[in-house]
């Protein structure tokens, strides 16, 4: 059972419009408070023992010192947490395993990264639990590690687990890999659609794995009391999925764990999973003090996160008028330590804004001895949208077509079939290229060593679960608990506003708060840019409850029947037509007297969301690249997005904004770098250089709103698109501006340089 | 080892403190004065997120030591507002939706207060380069730049 609600297009006086967002004031003074901003009385500091090594087996871990030495109050290693058997569960765009889930929070048998948990200690100061760590002896004896994608999957590869088979080959392999799992969508008949074509444009691309780079490291506070029951506080994109995982683990009844979120300081996906939580509330449990933990930059880097790095080839055909036939795509995505990649959303989303009768694309889900992937941002997509959108600009310059132009033969509209399962409704791909085509960007001239770069993205966009409830106060004006994080985007503004709009009050009288665990139904993470949509839906079901409920307390007070009543212009008033004459009551009015007319009005939705509407974006760039430095420099860029309906455009125009710089950085700088002892040797912002202020231009937007049809107020979500094409059009800038292409991410000044020398005549292709 | 004791000035207010050799001024605000608006993103003077001044100069507390705050005058951002009335830059950056997330938020405002008062009329490239020590990893920099150009006209009163 599925809620979804129809849009209906009216005169809105809210939604749409630019108004002060909830947060902003705390925001702005210091008073927001995140995870490291809380503190309980009496309480001690947590700090982890990560390995040193990349691939080891643990013999031994000996905590006698660490626990005699005065001030540590608790030490927790594998032994104070219960194994788990193979069971999967979703989190965000990503399904995780409790047996792995157990072990990347505390390693058991082996450790499989560098920086991988090995022991805990709560002390009465940081100083102390430092020194406590330095305690603890683990004996380990070094295995070979791989951390490289392609030399994984390879037969004689260190092996991460002995026990692995690839998932999806039949038959059962008869001996184990580092390939988790592989994939496979097929339609159509590959082999005629390449008969048919007249070119075919086979490239091979490989991308370092990136870390979200979310300012504000994990943080999180836990109280266990005697009674056996836990509050936490974290900065959490899903404090009911926490919640879930940390009983889990613990072994503890759901609702014996209360969870708190904080403000979050940037997520991005990679606040999805559980990595300190489970450890606090047990060194709580253990300590009976509360723990509070925070990470350090170099333990976020190390730990937490990133993508994928990935190995992609893309193979497409077409004829000489640009129509594709043929496209095929293998993804080899790496895992980190455990299975459970973004390959299969990537595989999903590598064709799909193009109409094709004949796909197939193969993923490989590989583990290596990296940290465990988390989401980031429309998982995948930016790493098969590079491989694919880059082959798509060279068949159109081959061609001699434009290359928005060669999208649109192709595009993906309402009816188009997927090669993944469903079809597409009704969706903004061709409107979404054509303002990008009629935009002046794109027709602006250029100078020596400057070129510009189109690429497009698709992301599904995601409903499920989701709670909200409202409360009509004493003088009309609305308090608002939602269970959707906003993760930074502006969410709890745009369900607010909602809200306002539906019953016909300004924004600022919704005042939404986001609700701890015990206070509302379960609700999904964050993810999928569902907040908005899902949130939004929940949101309205709820006012549209409470509505209801003032009709009827109105068809009371004015002793007319409640047919006769209608709600408009945040009034109760006498429907058009109707033969019953009465006096209007505002919601005020209403609210008022609520308690003398039956009790105080309040609004709930318990929701599983459905009818996402999937978003297309088109990005343009102007690059100019320095064939001395191999420095690419960004001039100017535009992103055109779908987005269904802007809610608050203002903090739409942050999402593409801020999507297309995190692209650009993914583009152009980011990179986790190894030694060939398996250590990151970046794992701080000075060596993993993120985008800053002086790297980027203003970033212009258009806003395109397709109407999602389901959902009441059009809303698709719009958090992911944007970070989809900045690689891929980056790369296609490079290309046009100095006749080279980069097949190799980040496209950084050596990688540059190195491109320009090896296209340089007499030099024998690598 | 015995902890020192350290007489400074915060937002104004004459504040006492103590603190261990290596605590840094971040963690002293942060912890012992409990003035969590200052943020700690790396601890390694790279992302901005702990800007305050330190007698009117602009640092990263992170890298400062506790005890070099004995008696300079620090500004942080919870000293930014007059009261009830908003600094310029607070009121451009809620007008200008220049903040998402709202980490890199306190840094960026102490950060580009302190440009204002060297350059009133600073060009987007200089806003850009002054604030190229504070990472923002929400928005991309676009409204931040333009909510400290706005901030900068008005306070020119033109």
């Amino acid at each position: 059972m599925s809620t979804m609600i129809k849009y209906v297009a009216k005169e809105l006086k809210v939604v749409g419009t630019r108004p002060l967002r909830p947060d902003a004031v705390d925001k702005v003074t210091g008073r927001a408070r995140y995870g490291a901003d809380y503190a309980l009385p009496g309480q001690l500091i947590g700090k982890v023992l990560r390995s040193p090594h990349a691939h080891a087996r643990i013999r031994s871990i000996d905590t006698s010192a660490a626990q005699a030495l005065p001030g540590v109050k608790a030490v927790v290693t594998r032994e104070d947490f219960a194994d788990m058997p193979v069971e999967y569960a979703a989190v965000g765009e990503l399904v995780v395993n409790f047996r792995d889930v157990t072990r990347n929070m505390m390693a058991r048998e082996k450790v499989l990264y560098d920086g991988h948990p090995v022991a805990a200690v709560v002390a009465t100061s940081e100083s102390i639990a430092r020194e406590a760590l330095r305690l603890i002896k683990v004996d380990y004896e070094v295995l070979p590690h791989v951390i490289d994608v392609v030399e994984a999957m390879q037969p004689d590869a260190p092996l991460l687990h002995e026990d692995q088979y690839t998932i999806g080959v039949t038959p059962k392999p008869d001996r184990p890999s580092n390939i988790a799992k592989r994939i496979e969508f097929v339609r159509g008949d590959l082999e005629a659609g390449f008969r048919r074509a007249d070119l075919i444009v086979e490239r091979e691309f490989n991308t370092k794995p990136v870390h979200q780079g979310y300012i504000e490291p994990q943080a999180c506070l836990a109280s266990y009391t005697e009674d056996g029951q836990a509050e936490l506080w974290t900065s959490t994109q899903g404090h009911f999925v926490f919640r879930a995982q940390c009983a889990k683990v613990l072994q503890m009844d759901v609702a014996k764990i209360r969870v708190t979120p904080t403000e979050i300081g940037g997520g991005f996906g990679g606040k999805n999973n559980i990595y300190n939580e489970p450890l606090a509330i047990a060194l709580s449990r253990k300590s009976h003090r509360p723990v509070k933990m925070v990470m350090t930059r170099d333990e976020v880097f190390r730990a937490t996160g990133p993508t994928s790095g990935a190995n992609v080839k893309v193979k497409i055909g077409c004829t000489r008028d640009g129509r594709i036939t043929a496209a095929q795509a293998e993804l080899n995505f790496q895992a980190g330590a455990f299975g459970g990649s973004s390959v299969p959303m990537a595989s999903m989303c590598a064709f799909t804004r193009y109409d094709l009768d004949n796909v197939r694309v193969i993923g490989n889900d590989v583990t290596v001895n990296r940290p465990k992937v988390a989401a980031y941002r429309a998982p995948g997509a930016p790493i098969a949208a590079f491989g694919v959108e880059s082959v798509i600009d060279e068949m159109a310059k081959r061609l001699a077509i434009d290359p928005i132009e060669f999208r649109l033969r192709n595009a993906a509209k309402e009816g188009t079939q997927t090669y993944y399962g469903p079809k597409l409704g009704r969706i903004g791909y061709i409107e979404t290229l054509e303002k990008a085509r009629a935009h002046p960007h794109y027709n602006a001239p250029l100078g020596p060593n400057q070129g510009r770069g189109v690429a497009s993205g698709f992301w599904f966009n995601i409903g499920s679960e989701t709670s909200a409830s409202l409360n009509v106060n004493e003088d009309g004006t609305i308090s608002l608990m939602l269970g959707i994080i906003d993760v930074a985007g502006g969410s709890r503004a745009a369900m607010a506003m909602m809200v306002a709009e539906e019953f016909g009050i300004a924004a600022d009288k919704v005042r939404p708060i986001v609700a701890d665990t015990s206070s509302l139904g379960f609700n999904f993470i964050t993810a999928g840019s569902r907040g908005t949509f899902a949130g939004g839906m929940a949101c309205v079901a709820a006012a549209r409850q409470a509505i209801e409920k003032l009709r009827q307390r109105v068809a009371q007070i004015r002793e007319v029947p409640l047919g006769h009543v209608v709600w408009k212009d945040g009034r109760a008033q006498p429907a058009e037509g109707s033969a019953t004459s009465f006096s209007p009551m505002s919601l005020a009015e209403i609210a008022s007297v609520a308690g003398k007319t039956g009790g105080s009005i309040a609004g709930h939705a318990e929701i599983n969301a459905q009818g996402a509407g999937p978003g297309f974006g088109v990005h343009i760039v102007d690059v100019e690249v320095d064939r001395q430095t191999g420095l690419t420099r960004i001039l100017r860029y535009t992103v055109v997005q779908d987005v269904g309906k802007a809610i608050h455009p203002a903090y739409v125009e942050g999402q593409f904004q801020g999507g297309a710089v995190q692209g650009i950085g993914w583009a152009l700088n980011e990179e986790y770098v190894y030694g060939p002892d398996g250590i990151q040797q970046n794992p701080g912002f000075l060596d993993y250089r993120v985008p800053v202020a002086s790297d980027v231009p203003f970033i212009d937007t258009v806003i395109v709103e397709v109407p999602n049809p389901n959902h009441p107020y059009g809303v698709r979500g719009c958090g992911e698109v944007p970070i989809i094409s900045p690689m891929a059009a980056i790369a296609n800038a490079i290309e046009n501006a100095i006749g080279v292409r980069l097949c190799e991410q980040p496209m950084s000044p050596p990688r540059v340089l190195k491109a320009i020398e090896d296209a340089l005549p007499g030099k024998a292709k690598v | 080892m015995g902890k020192h004791h350290v007489t400074t000035t915060v937002n104004g207010d004459a504040v006492e403190f103590l603190c261990e050799t290596q605590q840094t001024l971040l963690d002293v605000l942060r912890d012992e004065l409990r003035l969590t608006g200052t943020k700690e993103g790396c601890s390694t003077g790279d992302c901005g997120a702990c800007s305050v001044t330190l007698d009117g100069r602009l640092v990263c507390s992170c890298l400062v030591l506790a005890v070099e705050a004995q008696g300079r005058s620090i500004e942080t951002i919870e000293g930014m507002a007059a009261g009830e009335n908003l600094h310029v830059l607070q009121r451009k950056f809620l007008e200008h939706a220049a903040l998402q997330c709202g980490i890199c938020t306190p840094g960026v405002l102490i950060a580009a207060r302190s440009l204002l008062e060297r350059n009133p009329n600073p060009s987007e490239q200089e806003v850009r380069y002054w604030l190229a020590g504070n990472l923002c990893r929400c928005t991309g920099y676009h409204k931040i730049i333009e909510a400290v150009l706005d901030a900068a006209r008005e306070m020119r009163g033109v």
